[in-house]
């Protein structure tokens, strides 16, 4: 009586998550898989092949957005890392009391707009006829008009912004947990500044840093509307080419497939940064 | 001998409180000092001022006859270990040993042989790839003291290390503690509210009160010549009289008591005066009861509270007027059939007490 009571509450417990894991994550995930295999030979009939995957790899278009893409997530990723240890440590360590709160309020602001109007906000400042722009001119430190938006760094700039708040959080939760007498300890034993933090916070912060790479890897890697808003003709991100291939050339089969390398391609990177960090997923997701 | 330590007139305020006031202090070369005194006194804060985590507001630290003022902490010839130890928890014991060798820039075949030889000196041989997690209490300890060690510091400076441990480990490692201090032959500077550790450890104790030193003595003159009625109340067990001077002759006084007693001490403060309130400090051994107190020493009587027995320790609870005495039961079980209630006479010789200036009420 008393098992199948326990039974039954666990069943109720698990079935939504079990609904949501498998309606919306398996199943769309299996029909894209499948579709991207599929071959049209004409309007009714599909036979299975490979060439969508031969297309990306032909296609230096493709491929060539694909690594770009991959390679600025990364840097995205480690340039948030760089900005956000010392706004996590000042918070975690050094801010007290109400000031601790404060800070962690002014990190989540921004998020209480949406990624477009906040990418706005960066237009507003990048833009030709923008704030920056505006300055500059009236410090006389240019001569005309200063366009700062559509390239690469101004969507590095715009993917930071949007990363930070998920990279602050595990860090400062990590960091929060950390006795300050370690950190005098390692000075105490003769380190420097350099030696403290790289031999004694860092493997400290791992897993938080870790989970923070992950999440904002995966954010950058898979956002549509900063690159797109921020990015010129040249920075093309691949979210764009999978957008391009279902919306507009109706191409599903294409656009299948490309979906699957992201995957496949953001699965990878965060397998390899777990093992060349020593991490595994249990220990950093908590 | 020359002094590892010395310091001048040391103070370090924080707002309007003075956490350490013109504290000087003087440490020979290979002696075990302890600065005792009760929480809150600034013990902790003279202890970080030594160790360079914070600055003096004025005075001066001298070690081995450098000053060390503007020095950071990781270039002073010093170590400390940590209250909670502070061991890496992300390194294996060898690494934590070998942190401070890395810093040094010791080689690592050296390295290693040098984490050997320390964690064998304190006892725990072949553990350089534990975690400090899998170690017990006691081991930690030794680990935290090989840590530093290994790097031959001028001066170990202590935090109450022994804090954590349970009673039983807590008495064996204070008598290690001195032997591991021996064999080193480094300075130690211990810092503890426990008068027990610093009595045992100690070739000298500082008393801290308020942010001062009340006495600067070995641990037997602490006992017996308690320079102030704090050293003499918070070092080792004692009873506290209070009274009015009725006389004074030569260094002994005689004071009378709430109950109408008159009992005499020796004078161990200023300002004892016929008339004036004083406080009369004599320790629970002191006491000789009933029949074995001799002609000369100073009796008084007093109503059995209780008896309670602890071993060598055994004691008696006795009332005199409002304020409690506790004495000791001598060994030999020759008092005895002390019921609660019973009247009991208790002598002390004169010498053996000590009498100061009662503080204003």
């Amino acid at each position: 009586m008393r098992s199948s009571a326990s039974k039954l509450s666990l069943c109720l417990l698990m079935t939504p998550f079990v609904l949501w894991i498998v309606l919306l994550v398996l199943l769309p995930h299996l029909q894209m898989l499948r579709v991207s295999f599929h071959v049209r030979e004409s309007w009714d009939t599909v036979t299975l092949g490979l060439e969508q995957y031969q297309n990306f790899f032909s296609e230096s278009y493709y491929w060539r957005t694909f690594v770009r893409t991959g390679v600025m997530s990364l840097f995205t990723t480690f340039l948030t890392l760089v900005i956000a240890f010392p706004i996590a440590w000042y918070i975690a360590q050094l801010a007290r009391g109400r000031a601790k709160g404060f800070l962690f309020l002014a990190c989540l602001i921004p998020f209480w707009a949406s990624e477009l109007v906040r990418t706005y906000g960066w237009m507003i400042l990048l833009r030709e006829s923008g704030l920056f722009s505006t300055w500059l001119q009236a410090l006389g430190l240019a001569d005309g008009p200063v366009e700062m938006l559509y390239n690469d760094a101004a969507v590095i700039i715009g993917l930071v912004y949007n990363g930070l708040l998920f990279m602050v959080v595990p860090l400062v939760t990590t960091l929060d947990g950390m006795d300050e007498n370690l950190v005098e300890a390692g000075y105490d034993l003769g380190g420097n500044h350099w030696t403290v933090l790289r031999e004694i916070i860092v493997p400290w912060a791992m897993p938080g840093v870790v989970s923070g790479c992950i999440v904002v890897f995966m954010l950058t890697l898979g956002s549509y509307l900063t690159p797109i808003l921020m990015g010129g003709k040249d920075s093309a991100w691949f979210t764009e080419q999978i957008f391009t291939q279902f919306i507009t050339r109706f191409n599903w089969e294409q656009g299948a497939a490309l979906g699957v390398l992201l995957l496949v391609l953001s699965s990878v990177i965060v397998w390899l940064g777990l093992r060349v960090t020593g991490q595994n997923l249990r220990k950093v997701m908590g | 001998m020359a002094s590892d330590l010395f310091c001048t007139d040391l103070v370090r305020r924080f707002g309007d409180h003075t956490a350490v006031d013109r504290v000087s202090l003087d440490v020979p070369a290979g002696t075990f000092f302890s600065i005792l005194g009760p929480s809150g006194c600034g013990k902790t804060t003279l202890l970080r001022l030594l160790a360079g985590f914070d600055r003096p507001d004025s005075g001066e630290i001298q070690i081995r006859g450098a000053r060390m003022n503007d020095v950071p902490p990781n270039k002073r010839p010093v170590n400390m270990v940590f209250q909670h130890l502070a061991l890496f928890p992300t390194m294996s014991v060898g690494d934590n040993i070998g942190y401070g060798l890395r810093r040094q820039k010791v080689p690592a075949a050296e390295r290693t042989r040098k984490i050997a030889r320390v964690l064998e000196q304190v006892g725990l041989p072949g553990l350089e790839d534990r975690n400090p997690q899998q170690l017990s209490g006691g081991q930690r300890q030794r680990v935290a003291l090989a840590r530093c060690l290994v790097l031959e510091p001028t001066l170990l400076l202590l935090d109450e290390p022994l804090g954590a441990l349970d009673l039983k480990l807590r008495e064996q490692m204070k008598v290690e503690l001195k032997h591991l201090q021996k064999a080193f032959g480094t300075t130690f500077v211990y810092i503890t509210h426990d008068q027990s550790e610093a009595m045992v450890m100690s070739d000298q104790v500082a008393v801290m009160r308020q942010g001062r030193f009340d006495q600067v003595a070995a641990p037997e003159t602490l006992y017996r010549n308690p320079a102030t009625p704090f050293v003499a109340g918070f070092v080792g067990d004692n009873n506290r009289l209070s009274g009015d001077v009725i006389s004074v002759d030569g260094d002994l006084v005689r004071l009378r008591l709430q109950s109408g007693e008159e009992v005499a001490g020796r004078i161990a403060g200023e300002g004892i005066a016929t008339g004036r309130r004083a406080d009369l400090f004599i320790r629970p051994e002191s006491l000789v009861m009933n029949g074995a107190v001799p002609d000369g020493y100073s009796r008084m009587q007093a109503t059995v509270t209780t008896t309670l027995f602890d071993g060598a320790n055994s004691r008696i609870e006795a009332g005199v007027a409002d304020q409690t005495i506790f004495a000791r039961l001598p060994q030999d079980g020759s008092v005895s059939n002390l019921s609660p209630d019973s009247a009991i006479q208790l002598g002390w010789d004169p010498q053996g007490a000590t009498v100061f200036a009662g503080e204003p009420v």
